[in-house]
């Protein structure tokens, strides 16, 4: 059996946790916490003001992180805008960009696949435009294909809202093919990264994505920062949400302007620890290779597979799942019941809806079970989930579920 | 028992299964009140008629786990027949129950009192009270 050379990273994995909740945070290495502890040990000050070392060297930290991310994700500096995650960042693309350019008949189109954050600031727009939100219909299996998406798109399409992996089936979407046929009906894409970032190379340059969202904390870095990329001449057509410090070029009694982006959207004081936490985060999964994690936890996920493929009463919604995210029930187990026997045994899944009620609604269920296989599981987890599953299922059954 | 048998005792498998008072009436004499947990998916609806102070009768249809199902089903079969007030009271003594505060031991919760094994499992909280809340708010 494999030993796993991350783990030890994790201090949280100290104790007798089995973490299947990456989809909704992932954990945080050593490297990311001393980062952040460093800043609000050593480095308290704010910055782009003060005028003494502690203030200078968060500057520089801020910005660097600014430029790690830029590299990583392929984008130029003034494209990388600090959110406090991918619902803002995607309330803000709604908000500055799509309150101003919609009109009456103009079209959204989305899928049912999206998570609320991605969903609902456009369902906002519509109704304060009167533009219309447009679903592409799915597959049986519940995927956003290139077919359906061209029979869906057309003239009056103006934005396209969609995720580059599904939080509840893990699913990859073809997002560069995606952009291509939108740009060829002038119609803009608005990619939401959450779970992509962490488990696939992510380019925007060569996605030509207009816009990309994601987290901080489901990537290894904090809560409470995320990014916003956006290409720069839509980011300087757009109008910033929050007018404050920091913001301003010029401040006059009856008007003020603006500096450039990204500073513009970045008012008042900013996480500034959470940001240099980021950027260690970034540099933890460059050092270990995007490609490397893929692979760990794609092999970890076929073991898992293979152990519960004779499992019976699992009912199984996204066997196909690109990114080892597992979506099952127990069967006639409401996933509430389940949720509470993992969690007295230690392992974290998540039950619900996952934010994603839509894709719920399309497979016709209530509510699922979730759980995500990331690169610092072990085998052991893996052996200890399914020996878990195996006696849950007998235990509701003798309960008589 | 571990604090997994203490949840699910018989008493609330037994409702789950056979639900009390199941099904909505159409009629506006009944205070309906639906409330939706979107985190989970429990779909509940409360309808309560209430004549001369008194709660005369309670119907309920609830989608969800066991424990928000056998709950709308111990609470309908507890309340009919006692005072608005009684009732309250009754309400208020199973929600410090099992949120795991001081109650009032005098109060009878009959059937209810099974549902202490919830305090172990913070989580379920909700889908224990969500029926009962919506019950107390039909009342106000
Ligand atoms: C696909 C997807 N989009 C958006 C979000 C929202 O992210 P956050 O809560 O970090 O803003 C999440 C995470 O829950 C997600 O999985």
């Amino acid at each position: 059996m494999k030993q796993n050379p991350w783990k030890k990273d994790f201090p949280q994995l100290n104790n007798q946790l089995h973490y299947f909740d990456s989809a909704a945070t992932s954990l945080k290495p050593t490297s990311v916490i001393e980062q952040v502890n460093y800043y609000n040990q050593q480095l308290s000050s704010n910055i782009n003001r003060g005028m003494y070392y502690e203030s200078q060297k968060a500057t520089e930290l801020y910005e660097e992180a600014r430029e790690t991310i830029a590299k990583f994700i392929h984008a130029d500096l003034n494209e990388v805008v600090f959110t406090r995650g991918t619902t803002s960042s995607l309330n803000m693309v709604a908000r500055s960009f799509g309150l101003n350019h919609l009109h009456p008949g103009d079209e959204i189109l989305t899928s049912e696949l999206e998570h609320h954050s991605s969903i609902l600031p456009w369902q906002y727009v519509a109704h304060k435009t009167g533009a219309k939100l447009q679903y592409i219909p799915l597959s049986d299996e519940g995927k956003v294909t290139l077919e359906s998406f061209e029979a869906a798109i057309n003239d009056k399409t103006k934005v396209v809202v969609i995720n580059h992996v599904s939080n509840v089936m893990g699913y990859v979407t073809p997002i560069k093919e995606m952009v291509a046929i939108a740009h060829e009906y002038g119609a803009i894409v608005v990619v939401d990264g959450a779970q992509a970032i962490q488990h696939i190379e992510v380019d925007v340059k060569s996605l030509d994505a207009d816009f990309y969202a994601f987290s901080g904390h489901k990537m290894l870095g904090p809560t409470g920062i995320g990014v916003l990329y956006g290409k720069s001449d839509l980011l300087d057509d757009m109008e910033p949400l929050e007018y404050g410090g920091d913001m301003a070029l010029d401040v006059m009694k009856q008007q003020f302007s603006w500096k450039e982006s990204p500073t513009k959207f970045e008012a008042g004081t900013m996480p500034i620890a959470s940001v240099i936490g980021l950027k260690a985060a970034v540099e933890y999964l460059q050092n270990t290779g995007i490609d490397n994690i893929h692979e760990y936890s794609k092999n970890l996920y076929d073991y898992f597979i293979d152990k519960i493929k004779d499992i019976k009463d699992i009912e199984f919604y996204n066997k196909s799942s690109d990114t080892f995210m597992f979506t099952f029930n127990l069967k006639n187990v409401p996933s509430h019941d389940a949720i509470s026997y993992f969690s007295e045994k230690h392992i974290a899944l998540r039950a619900g809806q996952h934010c994603a009620k839509l894709i719920h609604d399309f497979l016709g269920i209530h509510s699922s079970l979730r759980g995500t296989i990331y690169f610092y599981n072990t085998y052991e987890d893996v052996d200890f989930l399914v020996e878990t599953l195996i006696e849950a299922i007998d235990y509701f059954k003798k309960l008589g579920f | 028992m571990n604090n997994l048998d203490h949840l699910y005792r018989e008493i609330i498998m037994e409702h789950y299964k056979n639900p009390r008072n199941q099904g909505l009436v159409d009629n506006q004499d009944y205070k309906s009140n639906r409330i939706k947990n979107p985190s989970c998916g429990d779909d509940i609806t409360i309808q309560v008629l209430v004549e001369d102070g008194v709660v005369k009768d309670v119907k309920q249809e609830a989608t969800g786990c066991s424990i928000s199902v056998a709950s709308a089903s111990v609470l309908t079969e507890l309340v009919i027949g006692k005072t608005v007030e009684e009732a309250k009271k009754i309400v208020d003594t199973y929600i410090n129950m099992v949120t795991d505060k001081a109650f009032d031991e005098s109060v009878d919760l009959e059937e209810a009192a099974v549902f202490s094994g919830v305090k172990k499992f913070p989580a379920r909280i909700k889908c224990a009270s969500i029926a009962w809340v919506a019950f107390k708010d039909s009342l106000e």
